[in-house]
């Protein structure tokens, strides 16, 4: 099968979506972030120049601008480039577009994506490094996908486009460059489908974003030692796949979840949360979560590699649930 | 008052629209007070030049969006007050099917996109559809109504900065009543004309007698001509006053009697009776049976409403996500 770039996927995925259908405006362009590759995003520019728009740092004005847009008829994506921007737009996200579904009584549909790159991604201290996805999740009427993959982004990024819901996608820039097999004329990635990334017997890792690539390299690790993990990524954390997820845990009946949100009312918090409601009579160890520690994220490499879920962490957590 | 543009009857009709306004909103004040309406309530009254001057002179396929105080927003674009009175009482047969109330109004078949009970949260939302309008080419526009409360809102800045910047055909139609919730405007800011900020950013605006129904249509029609003519946005300020507190039950100690009397005198809808009386345009009897007529309208809303039932619980697990169509 064809391998190829995460920012070629996800290049091709906006090139398509542009393609089929003239509703999607682009509103900001990083969506490749300033990573090496981000000239391929002026191959679009020359296609769909009158769709792609450079608003003025107006977060809020822009996000409400595209919700409106949304409600009047068009499919925009917005780019809000790094996650921690998203804060400047709140009002308009959390409080317009999450509600209006719901608090028109279905009259009101609102096809937005607004696109953001959560996380560490290596100096962004604090204010450059924020992963907003679970206080998202706390909007009712928002969804949220998350890819991990070169073929998760094209996929899911089709699928939030479609959605007649307002959709958050959650990017990390530390996915831009690996590599993976993406089939050509690809279907779309239905939302809610989570995927196992890994199979294993031992121990259930659940893992969003980049962190299931940090998760993979843990499994290879332990592999060594004889520790099979399974690796299993939700891919949207709304919807959710909780069936996939217990059916892991049934084989494995251990869990770690492993996430970049900051650990209280995390991700990774909801995650076990579910888990144990659904599965408690499934496990032989407590959950463990393995999330960015409860601290603003710190500018310094060796802090920043401290506070995240690191491999190191993921491999005791595991064996934590082994003891 | 200009009444050379206007023809009898069509004042009539505005005249009745205003009516209908004031009928419902004074009906809804009642049904508060006996508790059959929840939560907040943010009355007009007083303001109804504003709402039916602007919505009388849009196209149907224009896009209207307004506040927490909208209910006349959504009845001058011609919204149905059965549909309307329900949503008040939180009735499955509201606009919104009880999920929106009185500061969330939906009423998408008359145009009334979308209100919010957010200050100055529908600006950003207008800006939108006026985009979506501009792509289209077809002259639509959108309109949003804000009070003055709005003008010190960091959206209420980005957004007009921006339908300047691309010229989006965007009416703000700020009513200002004097009023930010509890506090005078000049306790929130220097700035005495809202339309001045609207210069700032280079649009066209104006400040008029918001209670004079033929001076707001007057700057409304400049403004929509603006539009349509893909010529950018336009600002209409209306000066005007709300003859209740900021919700139904503020004991509004804030304000000077003798204000209120001043203001009352200024009552939009005497204004139009007083005209529609001194031009012979209609008979005594007449102008009255208007009134009677709005108040039969909304007693009939009021039961409609009232007999409604109740959404069923199971209601809410629907309407979160939006099925593919």
């Amino acid at each position: 099968m064809r391998e190829i770039a995460y920012y070629e996927a996800k290049f091709e995925a906006l090139d398509e979506i542009m393609a089929a259908d003239e509703r999607v405006h682009l509103i900001n362009g990083t969506f490749l972030s300033l990573s090496p590759h981000r000239h391929v995003f002026q191959n679009l520019k020359e296609k769909y120049g009158e769709r792609m728009i450079a608003p003025p740092i107006s977060e809020l004005g822009f996000c409400g601008l595209a919700t409106g847009a949304a409600m009047a008829g068009l499919r925009p994506i917005v780019d809000l480039s790094t996650g921690s921007f998203i804060y400047e737009a709140w009002p308009q996200v959390a409080n317009e577009a999450a509600n209006a579904f719901s608090m028109s009584g279905g009259q009101t549909r609102v096809p937005v994506v607004f696109h953001l790159f959560h996380g560490l991604r290596g100096g962004g201290a604090a204010q450059h490094s924020g992963s907003p996805q679970a206080m998202l999740w706390n909007c009712p009427g928002l969804e949220i996908a998350i890819p991990s993959s070169p073929r998760d982004v094209k996929g899911l990024l089709k699928s939030a486009v479609a959605s007649d819901n307002p959709t958050i996608f959650v990017d990390h820039t530390r996915l831009l460059d690996i590599r993976g097999e993406v089939p050509e004329n690809d279907k779309p990635i239905p939302l809610g489908v989570a995927e196992i990334k890994r199979s294993g017997r031992d121990v259930t890792v659940v893992a969003t974003s980049y962190t299931v690539q940090v998760a993979l390299r843990a499994a290879a690790t332990v592999a060594q030692q004889g520790i099979e993990i399974e690796v299993v990524d939700p891919r949207t954390l709304v919807p959710f796949d909780l069936p996939t997820i217990l059916q892991s845990v049934e084989k494995t009946h251990r869990v770690v979840i492993a996430d970049e949100t900051h650990q209280s009312c995390g991700v990774a918090a909801e995650i076990a949360a579910r888990i144990a409601e659904s599965g408690f009579d499934k496990l032989k160890a407590p959950i463990r979560r393995v999330s960015t520690l409860d601290v603003p994220v710190s500018y310094s490499p060796p802090l920043e590699a401290h506070i995240g879920p690191s491999e190191g962490r993921i491999i005791d957590a595991v064996k934590a649930t082994l003891a | 008052m200009i009444l050379r543009k206007e023809k009898a009857s069509e004042v009539l009709d505005l005249f009745r629209r205003m009516w209908l306004i004031r009928a419902f909103e004074e009906k809804a004040s009642v049904l508060y007070a006996e508790r059959q309406i929840a939560g907040l309530l943010h009355l007009s009254i007083g303001q109804e030049a504003i709402a039916v001057g602007a919505c009388s002179l849009l196209h149907q396929d224009d896009y209207v969006f307004g506040g927490h105080r909208s209910h006349g927003h959504a009845i001058a674009t011609g919204a149905d007050i059965n549909k309307l009175m329900a949503e008040l009482a939180g009735r499955a047969t509201g606009y919104c099917g009880g999920n929106g109330g009185s500061m969330h109004i939906v009423a998408k078949e008359t145009g009334f996109i979308t209100a919010s009970g957010i200050v100055g949260g529908t600006i950003p939302l207008a800006l939108g559809a006026a985009f979506a309008a501009k792509e289209r080419k077809k002259g639509q526009l959108a309109v949003v109504f804000f009070g003055d409360g709005a003008g010190q809102a960091g959206a209420f800045h980005e957004s007009l900065n921006i339908a300047s910047l691309w010229q989006l055909p965007v009416i703000f139609v700020c009513e200002n009543n004097g009023y930010a919730e509890f506090t005078p405007l000049s306790a929130h800011t220097k700035i005495e004309r809202l339309a001045q900020h609207a210069k700032t950013y280079a649009i066209v605006a104006s400040t008029v007698d918001g209670n004079d129904l033929f001076a707001v249509r007057a700057a409304m029609a400049r403004a929509i001509k603006n539009c349509r003519n893909d010529k950018g946005p336009a600002f209409v300020e209306c000066l005007t006053h709300r003859l209740r507190g900021h919700y139904e039950g503020d004991p509004a100690k804030y304000r000077e009697l003798s204000q209120l009397a001043t203001w009352k005198k200024q009552d939009p809808i005497a204004r139009v009776e007083r005209t529609l009386r001194k031009k012979k345009l209609a008979t005594s009897q007449k102008l009255k049976a208007v009134e009677a007529q709005a108040r039969a309208l909304v007693e009939k809303a009021a039961d409609f409403a009232l007999s409604s039932p109740w959404p069923s619980p199971e209601a809410v697990d629907h309407a979160v996500y939006a099925e593919a169509k």
